[in-house]
Formats: structure tokens, C-alpha cells, sequence
């Protein structure tokens, strides 16, 4: 593997937990708005219980993205960095307002409401932004006029494409936390949210993978380099769409611990994790070796050597000390039945 | 106003605004500490409720600090990719391992405060020291890659070209651990001053109930211990500061005194401002040689003046009054600690008279406004440069043009972030007084009750 492989994998791994964990994230902050006032469920307090202890952690892996692009690839942080001024802006206000509220919220319960409604929101609409970079690496939404690269916002929101891509980005996020949320209450013995959040999760799911075939769709006209070369991992795409109909199946196997309801979520959740891995891995190397096409390949943007071989020790230290806090973080929050199980999350 | 002028005005708002949290999120968690730390000990509960409460507080604070520290990291890609360009290939590595610092205090942040009930004493006091590990490295860090704009090292700019790249070199540049240092020390004395002002506010306005009379004393108290431990100690560091000023960015410490003829015996010109017509400092009292003494350690060190240097690199002379209110507060509070220390201490008297109270009061703004000082002070004192003598700030700016519309917009959503804040933080305190804390722990505390 070489350097350049070796960093752009790295980035890679970090977009793909971030969007996991983001998605989850984001689509916790739109249902603890959606179920905020039936009182009789307990679909708001699960959400907000998984929320509460992760969205710092959740925020530092955006950070880390970013360092992590601009240290390995500060040639393409060039162009990324000047044509994402208006829309990084944006997203960046949003997010700012969001986890500055969702904090707000829990503080101040009486502005609760309104609070909710700042961060449910907000949470649909970043995940649509974010997800446009990708387009934009497509090729043709950059035009440089007297050496200043510029991009065609006129171009990227007429583009079916992009719709494409905001389209998957919305119901992925939705889809995914329904999904983690089923789970989270199953694993609670919250059986009535649980119910709530395997029925949504039911609906979006489908919805989230027609969107993906939307995309494919789009691409084959709209970038057309890409879909040939995402057409060589077939295999992959193929188990992706495979992946999916487990975790459909998973949903309604009878419940390992339940008399009363269907479904193993936590099959489910895995099915559909392996399944966006598989995807986007086919995405990313088909991607290859381009950055931004056809400006900036893996090898133009890169880092100095030196820089690199410093970075990659500090990777593997910084991973070697904190592997253990994420394990104890893990089991106190996802595992240990005493915070899942209360009653009122403080 | 053209683009680099706003550019420098929105960053400049953005990182004056993530300051303020960001300085306060390295500060109180070393208060809480402290706090834990003297509950072990002496197994007074008020102590545990300090705890309690500031981390209420540290946790609505890190709620901005967050996402307007994501913004500040962001914003460097998105307004200033020239300069990113040069720091992605040479001065990464801070970034790199701030990430991992963040990574530690978010975790064991979200521990503290959400598991604290499932987890033994110890393992919070863990939690606790590591949350403010984690704060402190990331601000080190960070602040390194500040240093590394005045002092660069590990590379050499050839034809454009960026050469001989050592990542350890510009990770120790020269004044890393000075620059780095005098951020620290200083968080950690802001910290405690705020937490101090509050105290003292409290003290004036509870004085007829004696219960939480008492435990606001002890609150400022073990504020003012800290804050003025950490006042000193940010002083003798600014003053190596300066030295390092003086021997690295000599046109920077020439406009931050306003000394335009190099000279020996150089005079320290307090106060007043800098007129660039008669190339003095006027309304100034002056200390004659003393600042010979204070740059080199001796009354002949030749300090370099601004006529040494080309015009076009003078920092802009108003650094001058900058400098002079950082170090002119950071004095007075050194007098102030100083003064309660003997006032309690030496004298033993019981209780401050009102208008040391009200100096307490303002002890933490001052010490927010010095820190603003500061940075304003150490980032246009190296203009025009943003990396000293190797790459102009205009040269680093974005291309993109329409930069008012978003000065406009981040500032707006700094003045929401900014009110809704200080809202919440009334409203939670307001709903939560003291008073009902303390009464749920009055059974193993009914010695200190009756007081």
C-alpha cells in the first residue's frame, strides 16, 4: 500500500464513522422532535438518552475529518477550502446553532420546545448539505475564471443529482437512527418505543434504498467516469443490496427475548452498517484515485513524506491510548442496563 | 472594505468569541478538580456541590465552546487556504494530536457528568483530571500552531516550493512551550477569577443567610488561591515572553512599546499611545532603562526600534495600548489576590470590606478582557505576516469573494449563541438555588448549619 493509499483510507474510515454516527446523531435530534409530545411513549426520552452522552463525541469526528484532510491532502484543501466557503459556512453555522441548543434544551426544560424543534430540524437539513460534497468531487460543478476556482451553485442545485444525493442523505439519516433507536429501547426493554422506532425504520428503509438506485441513476449520466468504474465492483454493490434484505428479514424474525414483539434489531443494525460499508467502499474506490475530479488525484494533493510518517505514528499512539476510554465509554452508555433503564434521563 | 480586511474581521470575531469559552473550558474543569479534590479531604459536602454546579455550568459553556471551536478549525480551511496549505504539509502534527486530546475530555466529560452516580469517587476524580488534561493539551496545541506563526521552523519555502520539511522541528519551534505556557496559566487563573466573581456577587447579596453566605466564602476563597497562584505565575511567563519577543520578532515587542530608535538603556513607556507623526509615545510615563532590563536581563541590551525595520512590516502602532491593558490588568490582579491573602491570612479578619468585594466582582471580567487583549495583541502585532517572514496574510486570504454577507451572518449567530448563554445559565441557576442543594446534604452537615 502506498502512503497515499494508506492516508486517503484513513480519511475514509473517519467519513465513514463520522456519517454513522452523525446520521444517528442527527436523525436522534428529528424524532425526539417528532415524539415530543406523546407523552404515554417513551420514543423522546430514548432518543434523548442516546443523545445526551454522544453528540461531543459525535462532534469531534467532524473535526478530526477535517484535520485529517487538510494534514494528508493539503493540496486538495486548497480547492475544497476555496470553493465550500459559502456552503462549509452554512453547515457550520447550523451545527454551531444545533449542538449549542441541544444543550440548551436539556439545561433549560421549560425552552424545551422550542429548543427541540431548532435541533430536530436543523438535524435534516446539515446531513443534506454535508452530503453535497460529493457531487461536487464528481466533476463539473468547478470552473476556475482567472486562476480562482469558482463553484456553480446555479449548476450543483439544478442538477438531479445532487437531489439525488440530498434525497439518500435525509432518508439514510432517518432510516439509520430509527434503526439504532429500536434497538436502543429494545435493549432498554422499552417495548412500546421500540415498536415505534422498528415501524419507522420499516418505512424508511425502502424509501432509503430507492434513493441509492436514484443516485446510480443520476451518476450514470451526470458522471458518467465514476458509474463505469463503480460498475467494476459489482460484487460489492450486490452484497451491499444483499445486506439490506438481511436486516429486512431480521425485523421480523421472532424476538430473542420477547413473547409480545418481533425482530432482532441488533442483527438488523449490523446488517445495515455492513451494508453502507460494503457501499461505500465500492464508492470510494471507484473514486480513485481522483480527489476531485479531474482536478486533484490522491497523489497531486498530498501531504510532504515526512509530515506523513509523523502523522501516521501519531495515529497509531493516539488510537493505542484512547481505544480503552472508547471501550469504558461504550459499556456505560450502550451496555450498562442502569443508564438505559432509568426513568427520568438527567 | 476589501476581502482580507474582512476575512481578518470575521476570524478575528470568531476566535475573540470561541475565546471566552474555550478559555473558561480549560478553566473550570481544574476548578471542579480542585473541588473533588478538597471533598475527598475534608469531607465537607459544600465542596461536592461546587462540583456539581460548576460542571452544570462548564457543561452549558462547552456547548458553545464546541461548536465554535468546530468553527474556528473549519473557518482556517475555508478563509485562509493559502496559509493551511503550508500548515498541512508542515505544522499538521498539533492538529493531529489535538484531536486526540478533544477525544479524551469529550469522553470523559460526558463520564463526569452522566454516569457520575454509577462510577466510585475515584474514578470521577479520573474522569475529572482527565477532562482537564484534555482541555489543557488541546489548548497547548493549538496554541502551538499560533507559535509556530511567530516563530517558524522545520522548513524552508525554495522557489515556491516548500522544502526540507522537519515536522518535529516546527513542533518545537522556538517559542512553543513559552507561548503555550502563558495560555495555560492564564486559562487557569481566568477560570478561578470567574468562578471568584461569582462567589463574591453571591457573598453580597446572601449576606443575612449565613449557610450560603458560608459556602460562597468558601468559594472565593479557593478561587482567589487559585487565581492569584496562577496571576503570578502568568506574569513570569509573559515576561519570558517578552525576552522571546525580543530576540525572535523584534519589530513586534518595538511596536508593543512603542520604541521606534533602537538603543541600550531603552526606556519602558507605560501607558499613553503611539503617534507615528513624531515617532513617540506620548501622554506615557516612562521608566528609564527598564526596558533594557526586562528584554535582556541588563540596563545596555540593545532593544531594536521600529526604524530599523521597513516600513511595511510595522505591526499597527495601537498594539501598544493592547499590550498595556493585558499586563496593566494582569497586575492588578496579582494586587488584588495579594491583598485578600493578607486581608484573611495576616490580618484574620473574617469578612472583606465592600469595596475589595466589589473588586472581586471584577476580577473575572477583567481577566476575560486581558485575555482578549492578548490575543488581539499577539495576532495583529505579527501582521503583516500570518507566518513570520515566510508568507504575508494577504497572500493566504481566500479568492472567493462575498465574505461580507457571512461576517455578517457568523456574527449575528455569535450574538444569539452569546444572549442565549447567559440566558440559560440564569435560568438554571435561578431554578436550582444553592440553598435546596445544601439542604438535601444538611444531615452530614449539621455543625456547619447551625453557624
Amino acid at each position: 500500500m502506498t502512503n497515499e493509499l494508506i492516508a486517503i483510507t484513513v480519511l475514509w474510515g473517519f467519513i465513514f464513522i463520522y456519517a454513522v454516527m452523525a446520521t444517528m446523531d442527527f436523525g436522534a435530534g428529528f424524532w425526539s422532535m417528532v415524539y415530543m409530545n406523546r407523552e404515554k411513549t417513551k420514543a423522546t426520552n430514548i432518543a434523548n438518552r442516546y443523545l445526551s452522552p454522544t453528540w461531543e463525541v459525535t462532534n469531534v469526528f467532524i473535526v478530526a475529518i477535517v484535520v485529517a484532510l487538510f494534514s494528508f491532502f493539503p493540496g486538495a484543501t486548497f480547492l475544497l477550502g476555496t470553493v465550500l466557503l459559502i456552503p462549509g459556512s452554512i453547515i457550520l453555522l447550523l451545527l454551531a446553532i444545533r449542538s449549542a441548543f441541544l444543550v440548551f434544551a436539556h439545561i433549560a426544560k421549560e425552552y424545551k420546545k422550542a429548543l427541540t424543534y431548532i435541533s430536530g430540524i436543523s438535524g435534516l437539513i446539515i446531513p443534506a448539505l454535508l452530503i453535497s460534497v460529493l457531487p461536487i468531487t464528481h466533476g463539473g460543478f468547478i470552473e476556475t475564471v482567472d486562476g480562482v476556482a469558482r463553484l456553480r451553485m446555479d449548476k450543483l442545485f439544478t442538477s438531479p443529482h445532487e437531489y439525488a444525493f440530498i434525497g439518500f442523505a435525509i432518508s439514510s439519516t432517518l432510516f439509520l437512527s430509527s434503526l439504532l433507536l429500536a434497538d436502543y429501547s429494545n435493549v432498554a426493554n422499552e417495548l412500546e418505543a421500540y415498536q415505534i422506532y422498528r415501524r419507522d425504520a420499516l418505512v424508511l428503509g425502502p424509501i432509503s434504498l430507492l434513493m441509492a438506485l436514484f443516485i446510480m441513476l443520476t451518476m450514470q449520466n451526470e458522471a458518467t467516469w465514476l458509474y463505469e468504474q463503480m460498475m467494476n465492483y459489482l460484487p460489492w454493490i450486490i452484497g451491499s443490496i444483499a445486506m439490506f434484505f438481511v436486516a429486512g428479514i431480521a425485523l421480523f424474525l421472532p424476538s430473542a427475548k420477547q413473547t409480545t414483539v418481533k425482530g432482532r434489531p441488533r442483527l438488523a443494525v449490523v446488517a445495515i452498517v455492513v451494508q453502507y460499508f460494503l457501499a461505500s467502499y465500492a464508492y470510494g474506490k471507484a473514486h480513485l484515485p481522483y480527489m476531485i475530479y479531474p482536478d486533484v488525484t490522491i497523489q497531486s494533493g498530498f501531504t510532504h513524506p515526512n509530515t506523513f510518517r509523523a502523522l501516521f505514528t501519531s495515529y497509531i499512539v493516539g488510537f493505542v491510548i484512547l481505544f480503552p476510554g472508547f471501550v469504558y465509554f461504550w459499556r456505560l452508555f450502550m451496555k450498562d442496563k442502569r443508564y438505559l433503564q432509568q426513568n427520568d434521563p438527567s | 472594505m476589501d476581502d482580507l480586511v474582512i476575512a481578518r474581521s470575521l476570524f478575528g470575531t470568531t476566535m475573540a468569541f470561541h475565546i471566552i469559552f474555550a478559555t473558561l473550558g480549560v478553566g473550570i474543569p481544574l476548578m471542579v478538580l480542585f473541588a473533588e479534590l478538597l471533598y475527598q479531604k475534608t469531607k465537607d459536602r459544600d465542596y461536592a456541590v461546587m462540583a456539581n454546579r460548576w460542571t452544570k455550568g462548564l457543561a452549558v459553556l462547552l456547548g458553545v465552546a464546541i461548536p465554535s471551536g468546530t468553527i474556528a478549525g473549519v473557518q482556517l480551511s475555508l478563509l485562509w487556504p493559502g496559509f493551511m496549505e503550508v500548515i498541512g504539509r508542515v505544522m499538521s502534527l498539533p492538529f493531529q494530536i489535538e484531536i486526540y486530546a478533544f477525544f479524551v475530555e469529550a469522553l470523559f466529560m460526558s463520564i463526569y457528568v452522566y454516569a457520575a452516580d454509577r462510577i466510585s469517587a475515584w474514578m470521577r476524580i479520573l474522569s475529572v483530571t482527565l477532562v482537564a488534561i484534555g482541555a489543557s493539551a488541546s489548548a497547548i496545541l493549538i496554541t502551538n500552531v499560533h507559535a509556530f506563526e511567530g516563530t517558524p521552523a522545520g522548513f524552508r519555502i525554495e522557489n515556491g516550493e516548500i522544502v526540507d520539511v522537519d515536522p518535529w522541528a516546527a513542533f518545537f519551534n522556538p517559542s512553543f512551550f513559552v507561548v503555550a505556557g502563558h495560555v495555560v496559566v492564564s486559562a487557569f487563573m481566568t477560570g478561578a477569577f470567574v468562578i471568584a466573581s461569582i462567589a463574591a456577587y453571591k457573598m453580597l447579596r446572601e449576606k443575612n443567610n449565613q449557610r450560603v453566605y458560608q459556602f460562597h466564602r468558601k468559594a472565593l476563597m479557593l478561587g482567589l488561591t487559585v487565581g492569584g497562584i496562577f496571576s503570578i505565575l502568568t506574569a513570569l511567563n509573559g515576561h519570558e515572553s517578552a525576552q522571546l519577543l525580543h530576540e525572535y520578532q523584534p519589530e513586534k515587542l518595538a511596536a508593543a512599546e512603542g520604541l521606534f530608535e533602537t538603543q541600550s538603556h531603552a526606556p519602558l513607556a507605560i501607558g499613553g499611545y503611539t503617534d507615528r507623526e513624531t515617532q513617540s509615545v506620548k501622554w506615557a510615563i516612562e521608566i528609564p532603562w527598564a526596558l533594557s532590563f526586562l528584554a535582556g536581563n541588563s540596563f545596555d541590551t540593545v532593544v531594536r526600534g521600529l526604524n530599523d525595520f521597513p516600513e511595511e512590516w510595522w505591526p499597527p502602532l495601537f498594539v501598544h495600548t493592547l499590550f498595556n491593558a493585558m499586563v496593566g490588568i494582569g497586575s492588578l490582579l496579582i494586587l488584588l489576590s495579594g491583598m485578600g491573602f493578607i486581608w484573611n491570612k495576616i490580618m484574620k479578619r473574617n469578612t472583606f470590606p465592600r469595596p475589595l468585594m466589589w473588586s472581586f466582582i471584577a476580577a473575572g471580567p477583567l481577566s476575560i478582557l486581558a485575555i482578549e487583549f492578548g490575543w488581539i495583541f499577539a495576532c495583529t502585532g505579527r501582521q503583516p505576516w500570518v507566518i513570520y517572514r515566510m508568507m504575508k496574510t494577504a497572500d493566504a486570504v481566500t479568492q472567493t469573494g462575498n465574505l461580507a454577507i457571512l461576517f455578517i451572518l457568523f456574527t449575528i449567530v455569535y450574538v444569539i449563541l452569546g444572549i442565549s448563554v447567559v440566558l440559560v445559565l440564569r435560568y438554571y441557576f435561578n431554578r436550582h438555588p444553592v440553598m435546596n442543594e445544601l439542604d438535601s446534604h444538611s444531615n452530614d452537615n449539621s455543625s456547619n448549619f447551625a453557624q
